[in-house]
């Protein structure tokens, strides 16, 4: 699933940073992103992932470091002159144009013949599934076709990467699921490396090849979905990236994932190897599909469970807080910690 | 407690105030007609009352004899001012120099508005804006009478350029009408650059400025953005301004009288009620410049100047 990494990458930033006034809002990051990738910065707002992507973009200027884009230095490149384009989180479509003359609006200012440019328009349109709507004003468009024609408007120039800033942030779930697989068939069949922004972790899972989690200016773990989901290295992605579920046994802070962990039944012998903690259920959230428990342990912290509800009814699922429990997992579900959030500040 | 809750309850429900708030608050066109009724009634009544009674007025005529007002409705006194070239000069000089007025406001208003909105601190924003609206404050008679000691024969531009051997481009009477319309002009650009820079300003500064950026990220230069992003974007904004400078142009009859020699509308409107007290003739020639005016309006609005606000 993953590409594996090729010699010259699409983007490659080297210890880039960004001050504004005291804040420092991206603080010597170094990423490389490889050619046809589905890249995710992920991070709460204020951790430096768009003003990083604004860089890549040429919007800002970093204080220290070099972007390279395809092996180019572009540091110092206005936007207008780097073979990117964005997607924004507002979609920024201009309000006096019809949606084709927005989409068509790269090419024109590149001089593209009338013709190419009419047919590479409609051809963009029909990729976002607006076919026949090039004749509106923005304004005549709901929300998620405004999201489309934005993302018409950007592929349209062919870039060398996608930047897309929060693109799906001022839609409603639903909507968001499917564009999410929407932007991931759309990404495929270009072929153009994406760099998404998001705070969204399940969008983040959901859509990428690899995840750079920020946190204060600086990325924490990058990796493949999977790795960032089961091994966070830090407390703060554990948390991020789901819930924290850290717990300390003799001096090793580790996380499991809730629906690793297994309620064991009354009579049931626990699985040789598997870890056993006992505990007290505190609370108990039935949540369709499935029910977490928050149980307290009696080895000291507390640990959320995710569990199927296969068989249980509500009544029953909710008549087990205050209960006593065993729980088990097995230790290679353990993700220990290797940064704790104390030590770097 | 719960007794003194109680009292107040009772109090608040009987009291008479109370009971309008509710009546109205289930009865809400009722609220909003109360509201409005005043000022629709004085826009009705004061402004569309007096302007159907210039109307009317305009289709009168004077006795030329007895100097008394004849209530028959004809369209003499508008033949009159289509076929006299006197009127038409002064039509034509009037409207032409709301254009220039207009046309030097915005030339001058767009970079200054510009600024404003766009590159200038928070600081230096505020400081301009007082700084525009400032001229508003003082008298308009002390405003025009300023720039009548400048152009006026021996004035200051003059006394300024003597020592070069020049002497004022701008004249107060003279030979030289252009000289004339020039300080007019010039007096009238100053005078409602403030009613330009405050709509451009405001249009400009409501432009998100995602939309720049990606003008920019889409390969637009500087140029490129102004050009095909910013002007259309503001373009409402300078027509908003403009119907300000033009409309104030045209009605204006106080500068051409002090920095001038020469008539303009209003001028003759003046003479012609007071002097003359030929009021259907006045009536008649005030006419014109709502007529322009409406016409200024359709346009813009065909340009699509009230889109997209």
């Amino acid at each position: 699933m993953t590409p594996l990494p090729e010699p010259v990458p699409d983007v490659r930033l080297q210890g880039i940073t960004k001050r504004y006034g005291d804040v420092l809002a991206v603080d010597a990051i170094d990423l490389e992103i490889a050619q046809g990738e589905f890249f995710t910065m992920l991070g709460p707002s204020g951790s430096g992932k768009t003003t990083t992507l604004r860089m890549i973009a040429g919007f800002e200027v970093p204080d220290e470091g070099t972007i390279e884009l395809a092996g180019e230095d572009v540091s110092r490149q206005p936007p207008f002159d780097r073979p990117v384009n964005t997607v924004f989180q507002d979609y920024a479509l201009f309000p006096h144009m019809t949606v084709e003359q927005n989409v068509e609006y790269g090419l024109a200012v590149k001089r593209v013949a009338k013709a190419e440019r009419r047919a590479r328009a409609s051809e963009a349109l029909e990729m976002v599934r607006l076919g026949g709507y090039g004749g509106r004003k923005p304004s005549q468009l709901s929300g998620g076709q405004r999201q489309r024609v934005a993302l018409a408007r950007a592929i349209v120039n062919r870039p060398k990467v996608l930047l897309l800033d929060e693109p799906l942030g001022a839609l409603d779930l639903k909507l968001r699921q499917e564009m999410q697989i929407e932007l991931k068939r759309i990404q495929q069949e270009v072929g153009i490396t994406f760099v998404y922004v998001t705070h969204d972790q399940e969008e983040a899972l959901t859509m990428s090849d690899r995840i750079a989690v920020f946190n204060r200016g600086r990325v924490e773990q990058v990796g493949p979905p999977a790795v960032v989901y089961e091994h966070p290295r830090s407390e703060f992605i554990a948390d991020f990236v789901g819930v924290s579920n850290v717990i300390e046994r003799g001096g090793r802070r580790y996380t499991v994932r809730p629906e690793k962990i297994h309620v064991l039944g009354d009579g049931d012998a626990p699985q040789p190897g598997a870890r056993v903690e006992e505990g007290v259920v505190h609370d108990v959230q039935y949540v369709g599909p499935v029910t977490r428990y928050h149980v307290t342990l009696d080895g000291g912290g507390e640990l959320q469970v995710l569990s199927q509800n296969l068989e249980e009814t509500s009544s029953e699922v909710l008549a087990s807080q205050g209960r006593r429990v065993r729980l088990q997992w097995r230790p290679e579900q353990e993700a220990v910690i290797v940064e704790r959030e104390e030590e770097r500040v | 407690m719960s007794e003194l809750a109680g009292d107040s309850d009772v109090v608040a429900s009987s009291g008479p105030g109370r009971r309008l708030s509710a009546f109205l608050f289930r009865h809400r066109r009722l609220q909003l007609g109360g509201l409005l009724a005043g000022p629709i009634g004085w826009l009705a009544i004061a402004y569309l009352g007096s302007l159907a009674v210039l109307f009317l007025t305009s289709l009168w005529r004077l006795d030329p004899f007895s100097g008394k007002v004849i209530h028959d409705y004809g369209l003499q006194n508008f033949e009159e001012l289509a076929s006299n070239p006197v009127y038409r000069t002064i039509t034509i000089r009037t409207v032409g120099t709301a254009a220039a007025v207009t046309a030097a406001c915005a030339l001058i208003a767009f970079p200054i508005a510009y600024y404003m909105a766009r590159i200038a601190t928070d600081r230096t924003r505020r400081l301009l804006v007082i700084a525009v609206l400032m001229p508003l404050w003082a008298s308009y008679l002390v405003k025009v009478y300023a720039w009548q000691i400048l152009f006026q024969r021996d004035g200051l531009l003059d006394w300024l350029l003597s020592p070069f051997g020049l002497s004022s481009p701008f004249e107060i009477s003279g030979t030289a009408e252009w000289k004339q319309y020039a300080a007019v002009w010039i007096t009238f650009t100053y005078l409602w650059l403030p009613y330009m820079i405050l709509p451009v300003y405001a249009g400009l500064e409501r432009i998100p400025s995602s939309l720049l950026e990606a003008s920019s990220d889409l390969g637009g230069r500087s140029g490129t953005t102004f050009r095909r992003v910013v002007l259309p974007l503001a373009f409402p904004a300078v027509v908003a301004g403009s119907i300000f400078t033009f409309s104030l142009t045209l009605g204006d009859y106080i500068t051409p009288q002090l920095v001038s020699s020469t008539q303009f509308i209003g001028n003759v409107v003046y003479a012609n009620v007071g002097i003359a007290n030929n009021l259907p003739f006045a009536a008649a020639y005030a006419t014109v410049p709502v007529a322009i005016m409406v016409v200024y309006l359709v346009v813009a609005r065909r340009l699509g100047a009230f889109e997209h606000v």
